[in-house]
């Protein structure tokens, strides 16, 4: 079993070429993010996910979390890593200064994050959760409560959860049915929450619960519900833990994948809680963080699809079987077989389109928050807001057929666990799910991304990306004019798709809807063959400069080669998908469907 | 008690090392390059030291390039107080390093100096020792546990044999072995931390030293490559194979 190695050149490639860390290192706030200090901060993040993490995935799979009398514990080794994690700062890396964080851009933690997710994503789970829940506070919560929770929840000694929920409520959140009762300055929580991604588990002393829930006189639907905390152990004035809170949990899944990441039934019973923000403003507060929470799994199926590929590239060069097509004599490395490259080709770049794209929706949201022009601040969120769904939704269903070729570069021994290759189209396989599915992804993009603005933003993109074919034009290189010609096709394809959205989401949202997935896999590949033509641009100058990295380069342009050959290719097919509307799937009855 | 570490700048060991075509050197362009192994663990050790309260300051020093300073930045954000870099475009031979350390050693009066027992570029495992000749210092090679009171330090070395314990009066040279402790992992506070230590860049020239190389490297090549074994029937040929053709017993 290969370990895994943080591809720290293709990282620094994409942070200071493609998503202009040197830019962002320059406004307010950041000017910590020196190329040296990153370049550090990135090769101890990659020891770290290698030394420390990385052994545990496997051990954590087969190992899994296990409940016993309402706790929860988690597998060998996952709870001194914990420590290690915390110890180490990486929890408080882009967190607010002001409460000890280290306040460094959003475009610095994302290979961190994509590193120790790549390593062990169950791990990575629990971190993420409790940023979620520290921004949800920061954001709407009292002085007071800031004051008592966040600073052990910054330092890791306690984590956060994020409850929404429930059995009758998952992707429609209008239904939920937990009650939060008001008593003097508190609230009483009863209700029952399902899939608490870490509820409960043995790494800290206490647990804080982000929890969605009515109160008594609150309006129906999504309007009436509020956001409460709610802490596993209550917290003295003085800062210590007290009396247990009557939040627990009631038993944890048996999961498809991501078993060392224990997900929580919890059962709150007349829990005490506290409001954060405005009574009936919880899904408001949530909202906000939703971009934060989905670009997180969207670098998830980056992350997952990296390890596939390290995992199935050094099985690749290893595995003697069959002869060379041409050369004939003796057995070769089953890398040399023109099926594997392809194989191992679609891996490589893909995910490099996708990571690319990912750091610079990144750089974006640093610039959303921190330029100090308000028309750059706008144009930077309204970009973000477009790719978002994006992000999620195309890397993580892309993530899921990285994941699956894995498997198949393994042949036999990729469905024999013992290769690891399996666990990670198991632990993929949530990413398409968790945070939105891709469908509600989708609905997201063509309709309040792209309908709801009239398509401005994705038409000044693409208008963009026009322009930026003249750059393209510049190049005598045969495989750039290749990736031109194929990223041209591309471009007109989202926007002949942009303009049949447009026209029919008003009048058959239907017929829209039903290829909404298809046009996200469309801006999915267009955005990324973006990225993978401005790399290979760049690499044709760094090679003409000469002194630099020749073969790292040389590789660039001809991951941007076979990218446009190969996948960007599929835009014209998925346009004309997308232009069928609900053709077929639509008109059928319900009962039609099964020919039984 | 001031402590000095000497860091040398190599070939990260995961990297496969490649002879360069005209057989002068190996490749070390665009190769990824980290603090030797064993000048970590002499980082870890000194850094021990100081926790325990036996060292007061922590000095480290990197003779070479200028791209040095990353190293020693990464020696800082282990927790190092503040660096030296001795610079130099000339490739330093262990006679050299050694001469250059002796003379920042004269500059800066340390109780303790510990080194890798050897770099794994070139294996030498001599600079440490060379620098205890110069200085005329004890030396303690191969350190597996290092125990400091009292103006002494007792060592355990790995030797052929077995473990050795010595006693050295302070000042003393010291070069570690693999087992002496396992290095931390670096922190995020230590990372941005170390960018504000002091890091002072000084000249061969300005210490007196003449970095000249006295070893002149004729010729690098790769290995050979193994042959394919031979299957031998029978202790008996196997005997007599060793005995008249390997000639070994």
């Amino acid at each position: 079993m290969s370990a895994y190695t943080a591809p720290l050149k293709d990282m620094r490639f994409v942070l200071n070429e493609l998503a202009g860390l040197g830019e962002i290192a320059k406004l307010p706030g950041y000017a910590d993010a020196t190329p040296d200090t990153v370049d550090a901060i990135l090769e101890e993040a990659g020891k770290f996910a290698t030394g420390v993490l990385d052994p545990l995935n496997r051990s954590g799979d087969q190992e899994g979390a296990v409940w016993n009398d309402g706790k929860v514990r988690t597998p060998a080794g996952f709870k001194e890593a914990y420590r290690l994690y915390c110890e180490g700062g990486w929890s408080a890396l882009s967190l607010d200064p002001e409460w000890g964080g280290q306040g460094l851009p959003k475009l610095v933690s994302t290979p961190v994050t994509e590193m120790i997710t790549s390593a062990n994503m169950s791990f990575s789970l629990c971190p993420m959760l409790t940023q979620g829940a520290i921004e949800a506070m920061l954001l709407s919560g009292t002085e007071q409560l800031k004051k008592t929770f966040l600073p052990k929840m910054f330092d890791g000694s306690w984590t956060g959860t994020m409850n929404l929920t429930e059995p009758q409520a998952g992707s429609d959140l209008a239904m939920v049915r937990a009650k939060a009762v008001r008593e003097g300055d508190r609230y009483r929580i009863s209700g029952q929450k399902i899939f608490i991604t870490f509820g409960e588990h043995d790494w800290t002393e206490n647990i804080v619960h982000l929890v969605l829930a009515r109160t008594p006189d609150a309006p129906e639907g999504v309007r009436g519900i509020s956001l409460f905390i709610v802490p596993k152990f209550l917290v003295n004035v003085d800062g210590s833990l007290g009396e247990r809170n009557n939040a627990k949990c009631a038993s944890i899944e048996h999961k498809l994948g991501i078993h060392a990441s224990p997900t929580a039934v919890m059962v709150f019973e007349d829990a005490i809680g506290y409001l954060v923000g405005e009574e009936n403003r919880g899904l408001a507060y949530m909202f906000v963080m939703m971009n934060a929470a989905r670009f997180a799994v969207g670098l998830e199926g980056v992350a997952i699809a990296e390890r596939a590929f390290q995992r199935a590239l050094a099985y690749a060069k290893d595995r003697v079987q069959g002869r060379d097509l041409v050369e004939g004599s003796k057995a070769v490395p089953i890398i040399r077989h023109p099926d594997v490259r392809r194989m191992l080709m679609l891996m490589k770049t893909q995910t490099e389109a996708m990571r690319a794209l990912a750091y610079v929706v990144a750089a974006a949201i640093d610039g959303a928050i921190h330029h100090p022009d308000k028309a750059v601040r706008q144009r930077n969120q309204a970009f973000v807001d477009l790719m978002i769904p994006v992000v999620k939704g195309w890397s993580t269903e892309t993530g899921i057929e990285i994941a699956s070729l894995g498997v198949q570069v393994h042949g036999g021994m990729g469905f024999i666990e013992e290769t690891g290759a399996a666990q990670h189209l198991r632990d993929a396989r949530i990413t398409t799910i968790y945070e939105g599915t891709t469908g509600i992804q989708a609905n997201d993009l063509i309709g309040r991304k792209i309908a709801r603005e009239g398509g401005a933003t994705v038409k000044a993109w693409l208008q963009h990306l026009r322009q930026f074919d003249a750059e393209l034009a510049k190049s005598n290189h045969t495989d750039i004019g290749q990736v031109r010609k194929a990223l041209a096709a591309g471009v007109a394809g989202v926007a002949e798709s942009v303009d049949y959205l447009l026209a029919t989401f008003g009048k058959d949202v239907k017929a829209a809807s039903t290829g909404a997935v298809t046009f996200l896999k469309l801006m999915g590949i267009v955005a990324g063959g973006w990225q993978m033509a401005r790399a290979a641009l760049i690499a044709e100058t760094r090679i003409a400069e000469g002194g630099g990295d020749k073969l790292f380069y040389e590789a660039k342009i001809a991951s941007a080669r076979f990218f446009a050959d190969q996948v960007l290719s599929q835009a014209s097919g998925l346009c004309s998908a997308v232009l069928a509307g609900g053709a077929g799937a639509l008109e059928i009855a319900d009962e039609q469907f099964l020919a039984a | 008690m001031k402590a000095l570490v000497s860091i040398k700048r190599v070939i990260d060991y995961n990297v496969k090392v490649r002879v360069k075509s005209d057989g002068t050197g190996v490749e070390t362009a665009n190769v990824k390059m980290s603090m030797n192994p064993f000048d970590e663990i002499a980082v870890e050790e000194a850094m021990r030291l100081k926790e325990a309260g036996v060292v007061t300051e922590v000095l480290v020093v990197s003779c070479g390039v200028a791209a040095c300073q990353e190293t020693l930045r990464t020696a800082l954000a282990i927790g190092a107080d503040r660096a030296i870099l001795v610079e130099s475009d000339v490739a330093l031979q262990p006679l050299a390093v050694a001469k250059l350390l002796k003379a920042v050693c004269q500059k800066e009066n340390p109780q303790l100096v510990i080194l890798g027992k050897q770099a794994i570029d070139d294996d030498s495992n001599q600079t440490g020792q060379m620098l205890a000749a110069l200085l005329n210092w004890p030396q303690a090679t191969f350190a597996s546990k290092v125990q400091v009171a009292d103006g002494k330090a007792q060592v355990t070395r790995e030797v052929d044999g077995g473990l050795e314990t010595v006693s050295l009066k302070l000042p003393a040279i010291i070069t570690t072995d693999l087992r002496l402790n396992e290095p931390r992992y670096v922190t995020l506070p230590n990372i941005m931390k170390a960018k504000k230590k002091p890091l002072e860049n000084l000249k061969p020239d300005a210490l007196g030293v003449d970095v000249a190389p006295r070893v002149s490297i004729l010729r690098v090549v790769d290995p050979p490559k193994r042959k394919a074994g031979v299957k031998v029937p029978d202790a008996k040929a196997l005997v007599e194979k060793l005995r008249n053709e390997a000639k070994v017993i």
